[in-house]
């Protein structure tokens, strides 16, 4: 049997065989183990998004699923908002997967200034509204998202309900292998997020004017971050991304009628 | 057919006297990047095991089928199938380790001990043997990869496996955490004197000055 197993056929059948044992294989694993992979990755944008919230800290160790999911549940409610408009929008929110409605043509459009690489937009996105134990709006969380040095930086925004005094700002996914770790990286590290707790988004003018400075004078300002040393490129990657999704193409409409009442 | 001393053999033999970090010097980039912490060094230990164990297994079981020509594709295309399998697990029921260790999950297929293994082992010789040699492989590579993460995460951070063993200054205790450790270079010292301990011990590691 030996003997002949290095002829052309034989190299043929084995390679051909082979490869489609694997392909079964590979492709039953992962379609079996989807679902739980799903209810993972839900699972872990709810943990941030209660990270954001300040209703849980994960740096002070492991966060049960359970109580994620009871927090979560509890005080927060995620809402569609049109971009354009500014206005709430009717659909499931919890289920919208603002990714694929930013790759579908139908769903979203090309940003003019394009500053965050961001490619397309989707028309709608969500907006997730956290409300204390007597239904008062505590926060507001903004998601956005931009190109940093590496990757496409994922956080989430959280402003008090004056859309104005910023809560955290929490970066919670990455494409590919992230930012560098130690120097962009440290986007995560608690120190730095601690630095965005109490800043201002807009300046007295109502002009936006928050920024990731190496200037010592504004990062001691209300409109300023102390920048990242080592960072400089992924720092400009958090400041385009904030000023895309504040600014016109992003969520300024949702802002400026929510800043006049529209949230109530 | 193989019977219990050879077994034991194979098993364990790789875990002090032929390490194949220690001796072979295999698959150290893995080793420094994932033992800053004890839980993602024994999750990547389990998935190298898995994946040495299997992939033994399989090529040993084809192995009279397999042809010369094309013998390193055969291999790399088993291994491959079973770290895209071990990675898709990983994602559903250990979602957070496998986020920490990202890339390395992945680059397993390029790790040298299972590919040496795969090569100068399961390639002649019977399925249970070589599952048992992937098996003690992956328990020596284990072996270095835990002591190097007890050592990193107890004076780098204060703990093991997340829980506080040295209060830290910064939370109001005692310790003042070594920073370096947390670095993926303090791994090279470490193994570097791992290495040298087992030489000592084992005086026959040493290699001949030539």
């Amino acid at each position: 049997m030996a003997s002949n197993k290095d002829s052309f056929g034989r190299t043929l059948f084995v390679v051909i065989g082979l490869c489609f044992i694997c392909s079964m294989f590979v492709s039953t694993a992962a379609v079996l183990l989807k679902p739980v992979q799903q209810e993972n990755k839900l699972l872990d944008k709810q943990k941030y998004i209660l990270e954001a919230a300040g209703l849980i800290n994960t740096k002070e160790g492991k966060v049960e699923k359970e109580q994620i999911l009871e927090t979560y549940n509890k005080y927060v409610e995620a809402k569609l908002v049109d971009l354009k408009t500014g206005d709430w929008v009717e659909g499931d929110a919890d289920t919208f997967d603002t990714e694929k409605a930013a790759r579908t043509p139908a769903t979203s459009f090309v940003p003019k200034n394009d500053i965050a690489s961001v490619k397309r937009v989707a028309n709608e996105a969500v907006v997730y509204l956290v409300r204390d134990d007597n239904q008062q709006l505590q926060t507001v969380i903004i998601p956005v998202k931009g190109y940093g040095l590496w990757s496409t930086m994922f956080a989430f925004l959280a402003v008090e309900p004056d859309l104005n005094t910023i809560r955290s700002l929490v970066y919670y996914s990455f494409t590919g292998s992230g930012e560098t770790p130690g120097l962009g990286g440290e986007v995560q590290n608690p120190q730095w997020i601690a630095k965005w707790n109490g800043k201002k988004l807009y300046n007295d003018k109502g002009e936006l004017a928050i920024s990731v400075t190496k200037n010592p004078t504004v990062a001691a300002s209300p409109y300023g971050v102390d920048a990242l040393s080592g960072a400089t490129l992924t720092g400009n990657g958090v400041q385009n991304s904030l000023d895309f999704w504040l600014g016109e193409e992003g969520f300024a409409r949702f802002i400026e009628k929510a800043r006049n009442g529209g949230l109530s | 057919m193989a019977d219990a001393k050879e077994l034991k053999q194979v098993l364990t033999g790789p875990i002090i006297s032929n390490n194949p970090i220690a001796l072979q010097i295999l698959g150290v980039c893995s080793a420094l990047a994932v033992t800053a912490k004890m839980e993602t060094a024994i999750v990547m230990t389990i998935a190298l095991t898995a994946v040495t164990a299997l992939s033994n297994l399989f090529i040993s079981m084809i192995r009279n089928h397999i042809p010369s020509s094309v013998r390193i594709i055969v291999q790399m295309t088993i291994i491959a199938s079973l770290v895209i399998v071990v990675d898709q697990v990983l994602q559903a029921y250990a979602y957070d380790v496998a986020k920490q260790l990202s890339v390395f999950v992945g680059l397993i297929i390029t790790n040298c001990i299972v590919m040496g293994r795969a090569e100068a082992y399961a390639m002649k010789t019977p399925p249970l043997m070589s599952f048992m040699d992937g098996v003690g492989n992956g328990l020596g590579y284990g072996a270095i990869l835990l002591s190097v993460g007890f050592v990193r995460e107890l004076f780098g951070n204060g703990s093991l496996f997340g829980i506080e063993i040295l209060s830290k200054i910064s939370d109001g205790g005692w310790y003042q955490p070594n920073g370096l450790l947390l670095l993926p270079p303090s791994a090279f010292f470490l193994i570097g004197a791992l290495i040298w301990i087992i030489r000592t011990m084992k005086p026959e590691q040493v290699e001949a000055k030539g």
